[in-house]
């Protein structure tokens, strides 16, 4: 089953004579209209010219978060604002947010993507879908939101926040197909197991992403469910959820790609990588009118793979995602810079104290704890003073990053120094 | 007539007590008396010692996060009522404790008290209108 048939199995040649078409447009509309992309290719004496098709990709400069950051927050928009009908916004690897814009045509593009991504998974408009990621700046609820609406399913915005209602909704208008983070997904499964309303549901098929997660998980999921599962991929950068899906073979995840044109490079020498070499994945949007990207590096390692898939798509696959090439981590779908955390301390007293941050999963919920050095800036006598301490961090990271974090207290000296750059993450979880 | 207190930041871990201790014993500073208050991941050892700033001094040199805090050194008669009878017009004055912890009971018939309070200043006054007498560091070093 395909939502789009013509753009998910044309040839390999007619993709790249239409990824070309896209990309001399695109190069040309972006010099002409983001200042900063002009710069970026003046100064490397790059014409728009120059870049005739998809061959010539590799020539142009690359984008990152630090140029999000640096033109904050529409400084990258290509269209004026008032062109711009919705933001979102992710984390930024400080303070500052990561800010996309989208035009009406970038929000029909990326329904289409997210309907495609459903349809992989098997999703029809006879279906009954439950939204579980966040509605907000975060792009996970809306975006699946309106992919599931454009199939035509009918779409139950749950976001996140209160299992026990999901359950109950989900026996009560017997729900067929779920979109959350896969760890969520778990949870999810385990409440109703402890229950005993495992039978008593009709969910058939999920779509789960916003985080990395293992055959492990999955088989874990679509055993205890009784379901199929399926990773969905996206960047709100990019566009958000739906920029990549596995089909039914599960073996890598399809890319939409008429619409984004991805690239491995090595995150070391930035060279382009041949196909099946692990490396950073990196994305370039054809289409995206609002905030188009060139060449912009996910900092996500995974290799790609143009062979003709079984399920009869011809749209490349990137396989499982191996890791970062930076320090984010994802915790409960949420991005998370460990700066971001070295921030938020530093505007308690204006000196960033040692600290460690410990992430885990327990019962398939990631945890986060932020161990902080009680040192003389920090200390107070009194029990009270330091638990209104410990709610103080909490608060600042919570606004921070939107997440909270068990804060624990501990004494100077405690956390490990090292010579070179000190450790500030422990992921517990074991993910690949 | 406000004393000295050292407060150490202890993380509730085995033998950590017994760290704290060992320098204080090679820092040559006796403990005349000590409070533990604890939560479940840290504890705050409050210690009344024979010399302050030494203690102090030895245990930031030893890793330790320790302050000086103020505190009220009372002694008063070792009878029964007398620590209601003190408290009593330190309530009258709308002083907030913030805790409390016995030092010695001495031979001659007297306890002593350590309080911290919201506004020690005017918990020192009260306590003498009383009759007790408040114990400077000298004294306490004395002991």
């Amino acid at each position: 089953m395909m939502w789009n048939e013509k753009m998910e199995t044309m040839s390999r040649e007619e993709m790249r004579a239409l990824q070309s078409e896209r990309l001399v447009k695109t190069v040309k509309r972006v010099y002409e209209n983001v200042p900063a992309y002009r710069a970026k290719m003046d100064a490397i004496g790059l014409k728009p010219e120059d870049i005739k098709g998809i061959d010539d990709l590799s020539k142009l400069p690359f984008t990152t978060k630090a140029d999000l950051r640096d033109n904050y927050p529409f400084g990258l928009f290509a269209v004026p604002q008032d062109e711009i009908v919705r933001v979102h916004a992710s984390s930024g690897t400080t303070g500052k947010p990561t800010v996309v814009g989208y035009t009406e045509g970038d929000i029909k593009v990326w329904r289409e993507c997210v309907a495609r991504c459903m349809t992989m998974a098997g999703i029809t408009k006879k279906d009954i879908v439950q939204v579980a990621y966040g509605y907000g700046l975060f792009t996970g609820g809306l975006g699946a939101h309106y992919g599931a609406e454009h199939i035509g399913a009918t779409t139950v915005p749950m976001s996140t926040g209160n299992t026990q209602k999901l359950v109950t909704l989900m026996k009560d208008f017997g729900a067929t197909a779920i979109a959350c983070t896969p760890s969520y997904l778990l949870h999810i499964a385990e409440v109703l197991k402890e229950q005993g309303d495992l039978d008593k549901i009709k969910l058939r098929a999920a779509v789960c992403g916003a985080e990395p997660w293992t055959e492990e998980m999955r088989r874990q999921i679509e055993t205890t469910l009784g379901i199929s599962a399926h990773d969905i991929y996206g960047l709100s950068e990019v566009m958000g959820p739906g920029v990549a899906c596995d089909c039914s073979y599960h073996k890598g995840l399809h890319v939409c790609e008429d619409h984004f044109i991805p690239e491995i490079i090595s995150p070391t020498t930035l060279q382009p990588l041949k196909e099946g070499e692990t490396g950073e994945l990196v994305f370039t949007t054809i289409t995206k009118e609002g905030l188009p990207l060139i060449r912009y590096r996910t900092r996500d390692l995974t290799s790609i793979s143009y062979e003709k898939c079984e399920c009869g798509r011809t749209t490349c696959r990137i396989s499982r995602f191996k890791g970062r090439s930076d320090d984010m981590l994802i915790i409960r779908g949420v991005n998370v810079f460990p700066s971001q955390v070295e921030e938020a301390l530093l505007r308690i007293d204006g000196v960033s104290p040692h600290y460690l941050i410990v992430v885990d999963r327990v019962n398939n919920l990631d945890t986060m704890e932020i161990m902080v050095e009680v040192d003389e800036k920090f200390f107070s006598d009194e029990i009270k003073g330091l638990e209104a301490l410990s709610v103080k961090i909490g608060r600042a990271v919570q606004q921070m990053i939107g997440l909270n974090a068990k804060i624990k207290l501990v004494e100077p000296r405690t956390i490990e120094r090292s010579m070179g750059k000190s450790v500030r993450v422990i992921d517990k979880r074991k993910l690949v | 007539m406000q004393a000295k207190q050292v407060s150490v930041f202890i993380e509730n871990r085995e033998g950590r007590l017994d760290e704290v201790l060992a320098v204080l014993k090679e820092a040559g500073v006796n403990i005349l008396s000590l409070s533990l208050a604890d939560t479940s991941e840290y504890g705050l050892l409050r210690l009344i010692v024979s010399d302050p700033d030494k203690a102090d001094k030895a245990l930031k040199a030893g890793g330790f996060s320790s302050m000086l805090t103020g505190v009220l050194v009372v002694r008063l008669a070792n009878e029964v009522g007398s620590l209601q009878d003190l408290l009593c017009a330190v309530a009258k004055e709308k002083i907030n404790l913030e805790y409390m912890y016995g030092l010695t009971i001495e031979k001659e018939g007297k306890a002593s008290l350590v309080i911290k309070a919201s506004d020690l200043d005017k918990a020192a006054s009260v306590l003498k209108k009383t009759g007790a007498e408040l114990l400077t560091d000298e004294d306490i070093a004395a002991l």
